[in-house]
C-alpha cells in the first residue's frame, strides 16, 4: 500500500519532485455536476492569502453553476470572469499568468473547442512555469486529446469518509484520482481523502492490499427502494 | 436661482406636478410646478397631505446629488463672468462680481446677460446684486426683479423684506414671528443689548444677530471660491485625414502621463475622442482599477478597442483626456526594489476589463443574507474592495447553480430529502444525508406567500454530493406540495 501525504509548505517549495507545483495541469471530470475536481485543484493550490483568478465559459456556469465564496472561503479572493467563448478563456488566463500577483488560475472549459490544442496549452503551461503561478484547467464532457499540460488528472467523486458523529451523514469528502499523463511523475490512481480543517489532501492508492475497498465508509447506509 | 431639472421629459404644464425627497416622516414635497403652487401644494409639506389637497397630483422622486452635481458645474460655467464663484446652499450660486461689472456694461446690463444666457440653459434665474452675500441671498428670494443694492442702502432695501430672508432655521423664524418682529427692519429697530441677551448662546443659524451683522457687512462673510479640477488632455493634429489611430495612440499616452507625472496626479479613465471629417465625433472610454500615469499599461488599454471607433471619412484630430484624476506620488514598496505586487493585479483588471467589458469581470464578495443566492455580491473588479465579511458557520456547497433546478421525486419518506429523485434525466439514490437546515425568507425583501427552505446535504450511491432543499412544508398553507430543487455541489 502506496501512502502519500501532500502537506503544503508555507514556503511553497514543492513537497516531492514529481509534483511541481507552479505548471498546468489539466482535470477531466466525468460527470458535469461533480464538483470533486474543484475541490482537488483547490487543495492543491498554494495556501497564501492572494487573489484566485476563475475564468469559465458560459457553458460551464450554465450547466454546473459558479464558485460560491462562502463555501470557498475568504482567505483567497477570487476575481470571476464570464465569458461565452473558449477563446476569450483562454485568453484571459494567458493575461492572468503575466501576473505573477496571483495565487493562481483556474479554467473551466465545455467540451473539445478547436482553439483549445497543443499549442494553446503549450501557451499556458509556459507561462504557468514562467510566472511561477499555478494553473488548472478544468475539462468537462471532454476528450484527453493531445495536449501540453504537464499533469492530466482524471477526477471523480467517490463515497466520502464516515462521519465522525453522525453515521447517516456523508463526512471528509473522499474523491477518485488518477494521473494518467505526466511529466514528472509516476502515472497511477488514488483515492483523496480531503481534511477540511487541515485544508490537506491524503492520497492513498486505489489498488493497494485491498482492504480499503471493503469498506466505502457508508456504514450507516439507508435502507433504500 | 432654483434649478429645474428635467428638460427631457417634463411633465405638461398643466398637471400638478412634484418632487419629493425622503424625511423624517416619510416623503415631503422638494419642488412643485406652477399648477401644483397655484393648487396650494407647498415646498416642505408631506406629500400625503398633499395628496390629499389635490388628489391627481404626480409624484416623482428627486434627484438631489444630481442637482448638486449640476449645480457645481454651473458653479464653474458662471466663472465667464467672475473669477470668484461659489455654491450657496442647494440651490443658489454666490459670484464676486467687484470690478468685473463694468466689463458687461455695469450691473444691470450685466443681470440682463446672465439672465438671458441661464434661461438660454433652460434655467429660470433670480438675481440680485449686493454689498454682502447675505444681502444678495435675501433680495435674490424675496427682494425685487433684478435688484440692486448700492453699499449705503443695504439696511434701507433689506427694512422691508421679511425675517425669513436672513438665513435663519425653520423655529428661529417661528420665534421671530411670535415675538412680533416680522421684517428685518423691524429687528434691526429691537435695540441690540436685549437681542444679545435672547440669542447669546445660538449657533450662527439660529442667531439672528450674526446673520443681521453678515448681511449688513458688519461681520465679514469672504467667497472662497473653489478651484476647477484640472484637466489633461494630450491630441494630435493630423495633416491629413486617418482611419486608424493606433500608430498615434503610443505618443498620445507618453504625452498625457508626462503631464500627469509633472503634476503628481495619476488617472483612472481615459477618454479617446477622434474628430471626423464630416464633423462627427468618436468617443472610447477605458477605465481602471487603481490610478495610473503608466504609458505602456494605458497604451495596452486601447489595443483591443481600436477597432470599436468608427472613421466615418478619416479623422484629423486625436485627443486623449484624463478623468477621476488622483493624486499618485511615486513610492517605493520595498527595499529590493522588486515588482509592486498591487499594482500588477490592478493592471491586470485593467487589462481584463477593458477587453472583455465591466460586467464580465466581477469580484464576488459575501453579504449579510441567510439566503444562498442572496449572500454573494458581484461587484466590479474595478471598485475597491469591501470589508470582509464572516463565512456562515455551516458547510456550504463550493458550487451554485444559478437557478435551482427542480427534481422529480421518484421515493419519497416521511423525514428528510427523498430516497430516490431523478434529476437532468438520471435517477439519483440518498445513500447519506446532513440536515436539515432551515432558511425563513426574508419578509423584509421578500412577496408575501414566500416558502421557507429546508437545505439538504445529500450523498447518491456514486459519491456525488448535492445541496438538496425542500421549498415550502405541507400545511403551510402557501401553494400545493412542497418542491424539491438542486441548488448546489459540494466538493
Amino acid at each position: 500500500m502506496g501512502l502519500l501525504r501532500m502537506q503544503k509548505t508555507p514556503q511553497g517549495v514543492p513537497p516531492q519532485v514529481g509534483l511541481a507545483r507552479f505548471t498546468l495541469s489539466e482535470a477531466f471530470v466525468e460527470t458535469a455536476a461533480d464538483a470533486a475536481a474543484l475541490g482537488f485543484a483547490l487543495a492543491r493550490l498554494p495556501r497564501r492569502q492572494r487573489p484566485l483568478l476563475w475564468v469559465q465559459d458560459r457553458l460551464s456556469r450554465k450547466e454546473t453553476g459558479y464558485p460560491y465564496i462562502a463555501g470557498i472561503g475568504t482567505q483567497r479572493p477570487v476575481i470571476m470572469v464570464n465569458l461565452s467563448r473558449a477563446t476569450d478563456v483562454l485568453w484571459a488566463m494567458e493575461e492572468g499568468l503575466r501576473c505573477r500577483s496571483l495565487g493562481g488560475v483556474i479554467g473551466e472549459i465545455w467540451g473539445d473547442p478547436a482553439v483549445l490544442d497543443f499549442t494553446a496549452t503549450k501557451r499556458l503551461a509556459l507561462r504557468a512555469e514562467a510566472a511561477g503561478v499555478s494553473c488548472w484547467l478544468i475539462r468537462r464532457a471532454a476528450h484527453p486529446n493531445l495536449s501540453a499540460a504537464r499533469d492530466r488528472w482524471r477526477i471523480g467523486a467517490l463515497p466520502s469518509a464516515p462521519h465522525p458523529h453522525d453515521p447517516q451523514a456523508p463526512g471528509a469528502p473522499r474523491w477518485a484520482v488518477e494521473l494518467f499523463r505526466s511529466r514528472h511523475a509516476k502515472p497511477g490512481a488514488w483515492v483523496a481523502t480531503y481534511d477540511r480543517a487541515a485544508d490537506r489532501v491524503d492520497l492513498v492508492a486505489a489498488t493497494g492490499d485491498g482492504t480499503l475497498d471493503a469498506g466505502d465508509g457508508t456504514a450507516g447506509r439507508r435502507a433504500t427502494g | 436661482m432654483r434649478v429645474m431639472e428635467r428638460q427631457g421629459d417634463a411633465p405638461p404644464d398643466d398637471v400638478p406636478f412634484v418632487l419629493a425627497r425622503e424625511a423624517q416622516h416619510g416623503p415631503v414635497v422638494h419642488a412643485t410646478n406652477r399648477v401644483a403652487r397655484l393648487a396650494g401644494v407647498m415646498a416642505g409639506s408631506r406629500v400625503v397631505d398633499m395628496r390629499a389637497i389635490c388628489p391627481d397630483l404626480q409624484v416623482v422622486y428627486a434627484d438631489q446629488a444630481g442637482d448638486r452635481l449640476a449645480l457645481d458645474r454651473l458653479v464653474l460655467w458662471a466663472r465667464r463672468w467672475c473669477p470668484w464663484s461659489v455654491r450657496d446652499g442647494d440651490d443658489g450660486i454666490i459670484l464676486d462680481t467687484t470690478g468685473s461689472d463694468h466689463l458687461l456694461g455695469g450691473e444691470a446690463a450685466m443681470l440682463v446677460e446672465m439672465e438671458t444666457q441661464l434661461s438660454l440653459l433652460g434655467l429660470t434665474s433670480r438675481l440680485a446684486v449686493a454689498p454682502t452675500w447675505g444681502a444678495a441671498w435675501a433680495l435674490a428670494r424675496f427682494g425685487p426683479v433684478r435688484a440692486i443694492c448700492a453699499a449705503d442702502q443695504v439696511a434701507v432695501k433689506l427694512g422691508a423684506l421679511p425675517v425669513t430672508g436672513l438665513r435663519l432655521d425653520a423655529p428661529t423664524v417661528l420665534l421671530l414671528r411670535r415675538l412680533g418682529l416680522k421684517t428685518i427692519g423691524a429687528l434691526i429697530d429691537v435695540p441690540r443689548l436685549s437681542l444679545t441677551r435672547r440669542f447669546a448662546k445660538a449657533a450662527l443659524v439660529a442667531n439672528p444677530l450674526l446673520r443681521l451683522d453678515q448681511a449688513l457687512g458688519t461681520l465679514a462673510e469672504p467667497v472662497s471660491s473653489v478651484d476647477p479640477a484640472p484637466r489633461f488632455i494630450a491630441q494630435s493634429r493630423l495633416a491629413e485625414p486617418i482611419f486608424d489611430p493606433t500608430p498615434y495612440l503610443p505618443a498620445l499616452c507618453a504625452d498625457l502621463c508626462d503631464l500627469l507625472h509633472h503634476a503628481g496626479f495619476g488617472c483612472r479613465r481615459l477618454h479617446l475622442t477622434v474628430y471626423r471629417t464630416d464633423g462627427d465625433v468618436s468617443h472610447l472610454d477605458v477605465a481602471m482599477a487603481a490610478p495610473s500615469r503608466d504609458p505602456v499599461h494605458l497604451h495596452s488599454l486601447f489595443r483591443d478597442k481600436v477597432a470599436q471607433i468608427n472613421p466615418g471619412f478619416g479623422f484629423d484630430l486625436i485627443t486623449l483626456q484624463a478623468d477621476d484624476l488622483a493624486q499618485l506620488q511615486n513610492i517605493q514598496t520595498n527595499l529590493e526594489g522588486g515588482s509592486d505586487d498591487d499594482l500588477h493585479l490592478s493592471q491586470l483588471l485593467d487589462r481584463l476589463t477593458a477587453r472583455f467589458g465591466d460586467r464580465a469581470v466581477t469580484r464576488p464578495v459575501l453579504r449579510a443574507s441567510h439566503i444562498p443566492e442572496r449572500a454573494e455580491a458581484r461587484l466590479s473588479a474595478l471598485a475597491a474592495p469591501p470589508a470582509l465579511m464572516p463565512v456562515p458557520a455551516n458547510e456550504r456547497p463550493i458550487r451554485l447553480l444559478d437557478h435551482p433546478e427542480e427534481i422529480r421525486v421518484l421515493y419519497a419518506v416521511p423525514e428528510g430529502p427523498p430516497a430516490q429523485f431523478q434529476w437532468r434525466r438520471q435517477v439519483h439514490r440518498v445513500a447519506r444525508y446532513a440536515g436539515p437546515e432551515r432558511i425563513a425568507p426574508e419578509w423584509w425583501k421578500d412577496r408575501p406567500g414566500t416558502r421557507l427552505r429546508d437545505y439538504f446535504k445529500i450523498e447518491d450511491q456514486v459519491g456525488r454530493r448535492l445541496w438538496l432543499y425542500r421549498e415550502g412544508l405541507h400545511a403551510d398553507g402557501r401553494g400545493g406540495d412542497p418542491r424539491w430543487f438542486v441548488h448546489g455541489m459540494f466538493v
